[in-house]
């Protein structure tokens, strides 16, 4: 599977890391490669064969749903970039 | 000898008798890790911190019936959250960042008595083999043989070099891939990945969830496991986390391996692998049959998917995991240009906070897991998976009781070395090592031997699930036998 310069462009858009237009030729070149590598999987029969969701057979603990911590916001603004009355600060979201 | 040079089981028993206090000891780390700044290894120190725990661990163990680890200094791996401790995870991103929290192995390890030196360098969200991705530059290897820098491997880069050159008793280190192992075989010291589950992963900043677990890195097997009994054991703030009561991993260390079955699996013989490290595992396969041992030709023949498989699950799941950097609640952000929204906000801190390899593996986690991409790789790498796991489930299943194969393809490497080869050739570093993680399986590296250069080499032992008190034996015996006694020659 080869990347082409859009779905390069198309990829960081989703994975939200800005890529200028010159480096997205590269970007592209270096994903084909990675990706070529991963084609060696479709030689493998997986006829039948459940993808593996838990690599211990284990099922997840469970608890009752109720809150159990939680209390201090000045803790959880300790390491905010921008943190104001009380609540993380971010750019205008809509117009 | 100085009290730094020691290992936990000689600087314990030390310290109960005492014949040592923790202080002194600890004055020894802190003066060797100052004197070791040419190795990059330490990256943010805490000696005020550490001399408090030490006068604390003094007056427990003054008391009488202290644990194992108390009074012991270690290097923490920057991957650890660490109260009021930078805690960055080797990324420009986290800068700044101190946790409110502290991780569930760290406060185990402090309830225990152990003291933190500082943290620990490696490779940016542990993603690297020769800790080059670090944002703070690369860690070094103690070892050299000319003019060149070598890389103590990565991801624990730091925490591998630093044991090695006994700035500290042991470090801690975290291996999604091979990061404790690799590192442990390039600086000629032991690392162990315990089995999926076995230690808490909460505080341990996330790379790929189910791949993820913490381990010791240590001077003798001895002390991994009494490093690694302090570690483990059942946390409900990890869902993944095992009930199973963890065993005394130390009296497990019997020596005695006679009539245990270990398998060579024939594919781990790979095209191209240095003579050298085909001679080194002959050797230690020699030493495991004087032993007692029976050695059993096994076969795993899903063995040649298991990177490509990796590099499909790891970057899926560091794309989802590593979403969280988003410039809002910790870390770094981006300033930003009048009329920047939020999505200006978002890709421009990410593309100034990430480094090259950790935006490489977002995006093709990001790739893989989009509409139409799904089944094709992300489906298909997990059908893989279950099928590397069922080779291993099988040759334990016809009696097999440990695995013996290469730790890695090669002996250290120079930094920059691998600067301009294709990333698939850096992955490559983990060929032995991935399986491990894959299959959720304890393996273990431990120091058999130096090559022709004189650099240390390495051999892994894997075991069955949950076995790492037989895995520690099965090493311990090869330790013995190996006899690996060399040390790098002080330059830093």
């Amino acid at each position: 599977m080869s990347i082409d310069i859009d779905t390069a462009r198309k990829v960081a858009k989703l994975a939200r890391i800005r890529v200028e237009e010159a480096d997205l030729p590269a970007l592209a070149g270096e994903l084909s490669g990675i990706l070529g590598f991963m084609e060696q999987l479709t030689e493998v029969d997986v006829t039948g064969i459940e993808p593996m969701v838990s690599v211990t057979p284990m099922r997840l603990a469970r608890r009752a749903d109720v809150v159990t911590d939680g209390g201090y916001p000045a803790a959880i603004l300790a390491n905010a970039p921008d943190a104001r009355e009380g609540f993380f600060a971010v750019p205008k979201v809509v117009e | 000898m100085t009290p730094n040079e020691m290992t936990i089981a000689a600087a314990r028993d030390a310290l109960r008798k005492g014949d040592l206090t923790a202080v002194d000891l600890t004055m020894a780390c802190l003066t060797a890790m100052d004197a070791g700044d040419g190795l990059n290894a330490f990256v943010h120190k805490t000696p005020e911190m550490a001399l408090e725990q030490a006068r604390a661990a003094d007056g427990r163990l003054a008391a009488g019936a202290a644990p194992a680890m108390c009074g012991i200094p270690l290097g923490i791996k920057d991957l650890f959250c660490t109260k009021g401790v930078a805690s960055q995870a080797g990324s420009r991103i986290l800068a700044g960042f101190r946790p409110e929290y502290e991780s569930t192995v760290t406060a185990k390890l402090f309830g225990a008595g152990a003291v933190m030196l500082g943290k620990l360098n490696m490779d940016e969200f542990a993603m690297g083999s020769s800790n080059e991705t670090s944002c703070y530059g690369p860690a070094v290897n103690p070892w050299k043989v000319d003019d060149r820098k070598l890389t103590p491997g990565g991801s624990s880069g730091g925490s591998a070099a630093a044991v090695a050159a006994d700035l500290c008793l042991a470090a801690t280190g975290t291996d999604t891939g091979g990061s404790i192992r690799q590192p442990a075989a390039f600086t000629g010291i032991v690392g162990i990945k315990p089995t999926y589950g076995r230690v808490s992963r909460w505080g341990i900043v996330a790379f790929a969830s189910s791949l993820d677990q913490a381990g010791p890195m240590t001077k003798s097997v001895r002390d991994a496991a009494i490093f690694l009994a302090a570690m483990a054991g059942h946390d409900p703030k990890d869902s993944t986390s095992s009930t199973l009561a963890v065993p005394d991993f130390e009296a497990a260390l019997t020596g005695d391996i006679r009539g245990q079955r270990v398998g060579i699996p024939r594919e781990y013989r790979m095209d191209g692998m240095p003579d050298e490290v085909e001679a080194l595992w002959a050797r230690g396969i020699a030493m495991m049959k004087d032993a007692g041992a029976q050695i059993v030709d096994i076969s795993l023949p899903h063995t040649k998917y298991a990177l490509p498989a990796y590099y499909v699950i790891a970057p899926a799941e560091a794309s989802s995991n590593l979403a969280r950097y988003d410039g809002v609640r910790y870390g770094h952000r981006a300033k930003l240009a009048a009329g920047d929204g939020i999505t200006e906000m978002y890709e421009k801190t990410r593309a100034e906070g990430f480094g090259k390899e950790v935006q490489r593996r977002i995006m093709v986690g990001t790739y893989v897991l989009s509409a139409g991409f799904y089944d094709a790789y992300y489906n298909r790498a997990r059908r893989v998976r279950a099928l590397i796991k069922r080779d291993f489930d099988q040759v334990f299943a016809e009696g097999i009781d440990a695995i013996l194969t290469p730790a890695t393809p090669s002996s250290a490497f120079g930094l920059g070395e691998m600067a301009n080869v294709d990333p698939v050739e850096m992955y490559l570093n983990d060929v032995f090592t991935v399986t491990v993680n894959l299959a959720g399986l304890p393996g273990i590296a431990l120091p058999v031997g130096q090559d022709a250069k004189g650099l240390p080499m390495g051999l892994q032992l894997i075991g069955r699930p949950w076995d790492e008190a037989g895995l520690l034996n099965h090493a311990y015996v090869l330790e013995r036998a190996a006899g690996y006694v060399a040390k790098a020659e002080k330059w830093w």
